[in-house]
């Protein structure tokens, strides 16, 4: 099968347990304020890639590739959900680890079933949680919350190992009672494995300048590496709550 | 030799080392103690290494301050035996000994070349004894002038437009690493017993060859007998082998020290002596003659003093090399033949110097990896490297193929067998410029003067990639021959004129010498013949005709991608230029080999050479050694370090170099995001005792 890939890296280390082999997938339907690669934005664009030739790739460089597997991201991977079946369920066959980071943003509560295969090819999922207040996750991103937050729960009943992420964003994300809602929220996630909280850069201003767009975020200063540890303190505040409740 | 068991050896395992012949390797595998336990043993700086480092900083500081240099020598020409013995802090070091009679003082070396030496001093405020130069230029020819008395006008052109870059024409050639150990390990007199039967023993039959072997074997002796007297000069008898662990290394570093007092070579590398070491250490530790923290003492004292190492050289020189590099290289760990790892707790010690002196460029420390390294010594070097920046990684499983498990690197890459090997540096061919030769039918792009054969240059707007590449293949037949037969004056006068004595009495009498090329420019190359190949390249002409732009139209596949395409280019330029290479005499019997190497001046040969077909602009830097173009490698690091290991070793037996730079943040996420999970469970207990505290 074939799908439309923005590029790869052969070489990544932030995008999953161990060194990985990564794969851009093209197109996205969230709009984030702050997203740094616009780039991997529209749709049925870049290089057509068969998960064959992925895996071809990945096989020369699984030397190196031994403690790590292949993360696929975006763009949002689920857009092309069967391509992004295919190339997990052959690597798995493989036994190489697969990772899959994601807005989640393609799931539909109505119509799981196609998600209920994927997971099944799924050893992790980095899922990225814009904003727990769905009026201020629209504002952020374009869309609603809402099939984000049934995701990260449809993955905690199909048993599959989560990593939150959560990027904090100065005036947008970072007040307290969201922080704590967010924590509450994935409190109630039994496979949740990791929370990454991460500050904001402004290092996809320069992309957007090549790409002649505006920044829509020009005004927000980056965030320093110790306030968004003070974050991840009030995300876990009303995580350990969600946890005492009965 | 004499069938003597040394009393200084008590203790060691015999063998042939003892007992047959000068065989240090034959010493080491019988002997030493492998180590595969982790860091935790190691010993921070003493409050003498404090002392006496703080000393070197702040000389370090007065000499940046005095404009790069704060003493020379303009008077003693520098010997073995030249100065009295110059110390830091005497009652402080453990290991003493410096080049002249104090620290941070460099020395005269007029052997390479006269001007050489007035030029580096000069530019320091500093004048040569009128004296010495006219001795050195009335009565004792230097290695400068043989060679430009051979040099053909050719060849004197080829220099000055620098397709033929950073020759040992005017300085030491350097890439000679003696057998330093030998000295700890026999003691000079057996080593000068050993060259007197190899005297003895050769042919007699005077041919030129036999006069000069004959010639330089009493040279060795004679340079011996000064290495005695330098010992001496600082109250060590070292006609006799080492007894502990501080003798062991203070007679190495002698011999190393005789070394940089007679050469003063672009690479003075130290060779593969942490686990020689590291037996006299661990008989010591056993014995209960020294703690632990006495034996990283030791190694940091002379670690300390191989950081001070110090030449006269020109601030072109230093341009060159972007600083003021010896390549002190060490060569650290790597596999014996029969698959035994060879780090021991003195492999560690040598990197800790790191934490205890900081960061350095020299001694550069080299790691020679394999796969089969122990755990711990891999996780320790991953945490040096990201903490320093200092460490160089070497393939041990792809070089102890060909030289075994008693090899060294000298300078950066070149892989050679020590006290048995070894090489006639030979700097490095422009091949990025011999393409625009070919191109321009010879004509230097720069200089505009025609420096190459006057082939038919290429017509027409567009490149034809069949053209450029049958212009190409003969511009390189006229520069491969032309490159040999440089090298061949080069080494004849050095040889001649500025013998390196001392190191090749720390060496066997036979042996086997490489001829050593190398090539510059490999990635633009590939580059530029893939725009010709897969894009559309226009020639841009002067009003001379001569092409001196390119515009590249539309994209093509860059080196550093893992794309065959371009890649199997590379490839095969390495090959077509080695065998060409090959094809030529050499001096001495030099077995041909080549490097793709330079880690600095790739800047310098950047700026004189013009604009590439690869879009890259006049004066923008060449990559370093087998790097591809900055920027152009855009699959991570992988796929770029996969192109570069398709180069084929046989090809570039002399080394292969890649650059690689990451920033820690890069390496993985430094919280414990990826490793530290969240346990739930846990994190339940711990709210609900918060909540009971509460």
């Amino acid at each position: 099968m074939q799908g439309y890939v923005h590029s790869t890296e052969s070489f990544g280390t932030v995008d999953g347990p161990g060194v990985r082999f990564v794969v851009f997938f093209q197109g996205c339907p969230m709009r984030c304020l702050y997203c740094h690669n616009p780039d991997t934005w529209q749709p049925a664009q870049g290089m057509v890639m068969t998960t064959e030739e992925i895996l071809m790739q990945y096989e020369r460089y699984k030397e190196f590739l031994k403690s790590g597997g292949i993360t696929a991201t975006g763009g949002e991977p689920m857009l092309q959900m069967d391509f992004l079946t295919d190339l997990f369920t052959k690597a798995k066959a493989k036994g190489i680890h697969t990772c899959l980071d994601t807005s989640g943003i393609c799931f539909s509560p109505e119509n799981p079933d196609a998600c209920r295969q994927l997971a099944a090819v799924t050893d992790l999922v980095m899922l990225d949680i814009k904003h727990i207040d769905d009026e201020k996750h629209r504002r952020l991103t374009g869309q609603s919350n809402r099939n984000i937050l049934a995701f990260a729960e449809f993955l905690a009943a199909e048993g599959v190992p989560l990593w939150i992420r959560h990027v904090v964003v100065p005036g947008w994300t970072d007040d307290a009672a969201s922080l704590e809602a967010l924590g509450h929220f994935i409190g109630g996630l039994k496979t949740l494995k990791a929370l990454d909280v991460l500050p904001y850069h402004d290092m996809g201003k320069a992309k957007y300048e090549a790409l002649g767009m505006d920044y829509p975020l020009a005004d927000v200063p980056a965030l320093a590496k110790e306030d968004a540890e003070a974050a991840r303190v009030q995300i876990m505040k009303g995580l350990k709550a969600r946890l005492l409740e009965k | 030799m004499t069938n003597i068991f040394e009393p200084e050896w008590e203790g060691f395992t015999p063998g042939r080392w003892s007992h047959t012949s000068i065989n240090v390797r034959d010493f080491i595998l019988k002997n030493y103690t492998p180590y595969d336990g982790d860091e935790s043993f190691l010993e921070g700086p003493t409050e003498a290494t404090t002392k006496l480092w703080e000393q070197v900083m702040d000389l370090s500081r007065q000499e940046r301050e005095a404009g790069g240099v704060l003493d020379m020598d303009t008077k003693i020409v520098s010997t073995i035996t030249s100065h009295g013995p110059g110390y830091l802090n005497q009652a402080l070091e453990q290991i003493v000994g410096f080049q002249t009679d104090k620290p941070f003082k460099r020395a005269l070396q007029p052997f390479g070349g006269i001007r050489m030496a007035q030029t580096a001093c000069k530019s320091y405020g500093y004048e040569v004894d009128p004296e010495i130069v006219d001795i050195f230029t009335k009565y004792r020819k230097t290695h400068n002038q043989g060679v430009f008395d051979a040099y053909t006008p050719e060849m004197k052109l080829a220099r000055k437009s620098a397709i033929l870059t950073g020759l040992p024409d005017a300085y030491g050639r350097g890439r000679i690493i003696g057998d330093y150990r030998r000295v700890a390990l026999y003691g000079v007199d057996r080593l000068i017993e050993d060259k007197k039967h190899q005297q003895d023993t050769h042919f007699v039959r005077m041919t030129s060859k036999n006069i000069r072997l004959r010639e330089e074997l009493s040279e060795q002796i004679r340079a011996l007998g000064e290495l005695k007297e330098l010992g001496q000069i600082y109250g060590f008898d070292i006609s006799r082998p080492a007894r502990n662990a501080k003798e062991a290394i203070q007679w190495l570093y002698f011999g190393y020290l005789a070394a940089v007092k007679e050469q003063n070579g672009a690479a003075m590398s130290l060779g593969r002596t942490s686990t020689f070491l590291d037996i006299y250490i661990q008989r010591d530790l056993e014995k209960g003659l020294i703690t632990e923290r006495e034996a990283q003492e030791m190694i940091d004292h002379f670690i300390m003093k191989l950081r001070l190492v110090k030449f006269a050289r020109t601030p072109e020189y230093n341009a060159l090399f972007s600083g003021d590099p010896t390549w002190v290289t060490e060569s650290i760990g790597g596999v014996s033949v029969d698959g035994a790892h060879l780090v021991t707790k003195n492999s560690f010690r040598y990197l800790n110097t790191l934490n205890n002196l900081g960061t350095a460029p020299e001694p550069n420390m080299t790691v020679l990896w394999s796969v089969h390294l122990p755990r711990n010594f891999k996780k320790f070097c991953a945490k040096m490297s990201i903490k320093s920046s200092s460490i160089q990684y070497e393939n041990d499983d792809l070089m102890r193929i060909t030289h075994g498990d008693d090899y060294a690197i000298a300078c950066c890459v070149s892989s050679m067998r020590v006290g048995k090997e070894m090489q006639f540096f030979g700097a490095r061919a422009n091949l990025a410029k011999c393409l625009l030769y070919a191109i321009n039918g010879g004509v230097d792009e720069v200089m505009k003067v025609q420096v190459g054969p006057k082939y038919r240059p290429v017509e027409g707007d567009y490149l034809d990639y069949d053209d450029v590449m049958d212009k190409y293949d003969q511009m390189m037949e006229w520069l491969a021959g032309l490159y040999v037969n440089t090298l061949n004056v080069i080494h004849y006068m050095h040889d001649k004129y500025s013998y390196e004595r001392l190191q090749m009495a720390l060496h066997d009498r036979d042996v086997k010498r490489y001829f050593a090329t190398g090539i510059a420019g490999l990635s633009v190359v590939a580059d530029s013949l893939s725009a010709i190949k897969y894009a559309k390249v226009k020639c841009v002409r002067d009003e001379n005709g001569i092409v001196v732009d390119y515009e590249v139209e539309g994209d093509f596949p860059k080196y550093g991608n893992d794309d065959d395409r371009v890649d199997s280019i590379a490839v095969d330029i390495v090959r077509i230029f080695m065998d060409k290479i090959r094809k030529h005499h050499t001096y001495r019997d030099g077995v041909p080999t080549m490097s793709i190497l330079t880690i600095t001046s790739n800047v310098v040969y950047g700026k004189k050479t013009g604009n590439t077909p690869d879009g890259r602009k006049q004066g923008v830097p060449l990559a370093p050694g087998a790097n591809p173009m900055h920027g152009r490698d855009t699959h991570g690091a992988v796929a770029s370090l996969s192109s570069v290991a398709k180069l084929p070793f046989r090809h570039a037996q002399d080394g292969i170099s890649n650059t690689f730079s990451i920033i820690p943040d890069a390496l993985g996420k430094s919280t414990k995001v990826f490793s530290g999970e969240l346990d739930l469970d846990a994190l339940r207990a711990e709210a609900a005792d918060e909540q009971n505290a509460e």
